[in-house]
């Protein structure tokens, strides 16, 4: 499925009334590590296709959300299932690492 | 500009230094002080030594022969690593370097203090990483768990984002910084404390104090510190490399005991070996 931008307009449309689980990755330009995490992401969105939902928040342009959840530190990494956040992974992952979160 | 730099002075980095060397790549190995091989008192289950071989002997026989054959082994601590792309800037306290590849082999270092609520705190106010989190406490009042030159590097990059910074040291001596935003206090911490997030430090004589963030910076950086602000990818911080000892970034490779595994000369050898010649082949490839 395509890596979907989630804004603060569309996040309950896509994230909280999402139906299957949605990965999201929270990141700044600015931020190095950040750009080692993005391919990481658009791999895991190719390889799970439909069954979940793969998206990115720029926490610059969408700073409530990001207070919201409480990013402290970038990249983050939300699971939610059913609108809830399940797992948080701070710092860069690997795949392994994030997929195994789905279970 | 180097062609290559290695940080780490231990059979790791000097192996591959002889590689990359001897393959008229420009080399400079940057060390600090202590490895694990000069840790080790007796060395018998490796290679070529009949009455086996103290590590700490080791260590400077492996230092001298890389010097040897021209490669520059300086002891200099590496306190902040750069990747600008086409170029690595390596910054030491006494100056900086340029490679256009570069080779971690810093040894089994982990830098994580033992201090209560370190990990609850992750990611909510607790970082690893000024470049990634220095702007979420912009004009906030922050704390440095650290003493060294590492601590000081670190709080050199916060310090015109912060309103003020603490260095906590934690019990050790207090480093040398001076700047007005910047306190010392050298108490022993007990724990960090806060709600959902990080809100103070409370030291083990009872006292607290009051702080938005806390990096984290004790002792002298190792490659897991390094991979954080550079982008690498760690498991359980030990660096993910593959067979040819390539990181997930262009350029750095890895090898020795901070790739994990089996923890001995032989392996970090053998790693340094494979490091050194596959160094030799990106820089021809990528005609730099
Ligand atoms: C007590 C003990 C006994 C051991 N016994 C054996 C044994 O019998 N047989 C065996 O095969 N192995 C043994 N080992 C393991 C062996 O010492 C290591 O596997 C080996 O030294 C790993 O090599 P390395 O090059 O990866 O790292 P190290 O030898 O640890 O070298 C790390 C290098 O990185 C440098 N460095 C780190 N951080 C920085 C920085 N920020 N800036 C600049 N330089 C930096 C250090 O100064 C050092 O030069 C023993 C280890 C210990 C601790």
């Amino acid at each position: 499925m395509a890596v979907l931008k989630i804004t603060q307009e569309n996040f309950e449309e896509e994230v909280s009334k999402s139906n299957i689980p949605v990965i999201i990755d929270f990141y700044a330009d600015w931020c190095g590590p950040c750009k080692m995490m993005s391919p990481i992401i658009d791999n895991i969105a190719e390889e799970l296709g439909e069954s979940v939902k793969v998206g990115k928040v720029n926490i610059d342009d969408n700073k409530n959300l990001a207070m919201q959840f409480g990013i402290m530190s970038i990249p983050t990494v939300i699971i939610f299932k059913e609108g809830k956040a399940e797992k948080t992974f701070v710092g860069l992952r690997d795949k392994e690492e994030i997929l195994n979160g789905l279970k | 500009m180097y062609d290559v730099i290695i940080i780490g002075a231990g059979p790791a980095g000097i192996t591959a230094s002889l590689y990359t060397q001897r393959g008229n790549l420009k080399t400079l190995v940057l060390y600090n002080e202590k490895s694990g091989l000069e840790k080790a008192e007796h060395i018998e289950n490796y290679y070529g030594f009949e009455n086996g071989i103290s590590g700490e002997a080791l260590y400077k026989i492996g230092i001298e022969q890389a010097k040897n054959i021209g490669v520059d082994v300086i002891k200099e601590e590496v306190t902040k690593v750069e990747n600008n792309i086409d170029y690595f800037k390596i910054v030491t306290p006494r100056g900086e370097y340029t490679s256009k590849v570069l080779i971690l082999s810093t040894g089994n270092k982990k830098n994580k203090p033992k201090i209560k609520g370190i990990e609850k705190f992750e990611g909510k106010g607790v970082s690893y990483c000024t470049i990634c989190d220095g702007f979420f406490f912009r004009n906030r009042s922050i704390s440095v768990i650290g003493s060294g030159n590492y601590a000081v590097s670190e709080t050199n990059e916060l310090i015109n984002i912060a309103n003020d910074i603490t260095i906590l040291t934690n019990g050790e001596k207090a480093p040398e910084i001076r700047a007005d935003n910047v306190n010392i206090d050298t108490k022993k911490i007990e724990e960090i404390i806060g709600e959902n997030k990080v809100e103070g430090v409370k030291f083990k004589d009872g006292t607290e104090i009051q702080t938005d963030g806390i990096f984290i910076a004790q002792g002298v950086a190792g490659s897991a510190d390094f991979a954080k602000k550079l982008g690498i990818i760690t498991n359980k911080d030990n660096i993910v490399v593959n067979a040819n000892m390539e990181t997930n970034v262009k350029g750095i490779f890895a090898c020795g005991d901070c790739t994990g595994g089996l923890l001995q000369v032989s392996k970090a050898v053998y790693e340094g070996a494979k490091a050194g010649l596959e160094a030799i082949k990106y820089i021809r490839k990528n005609n730099k």
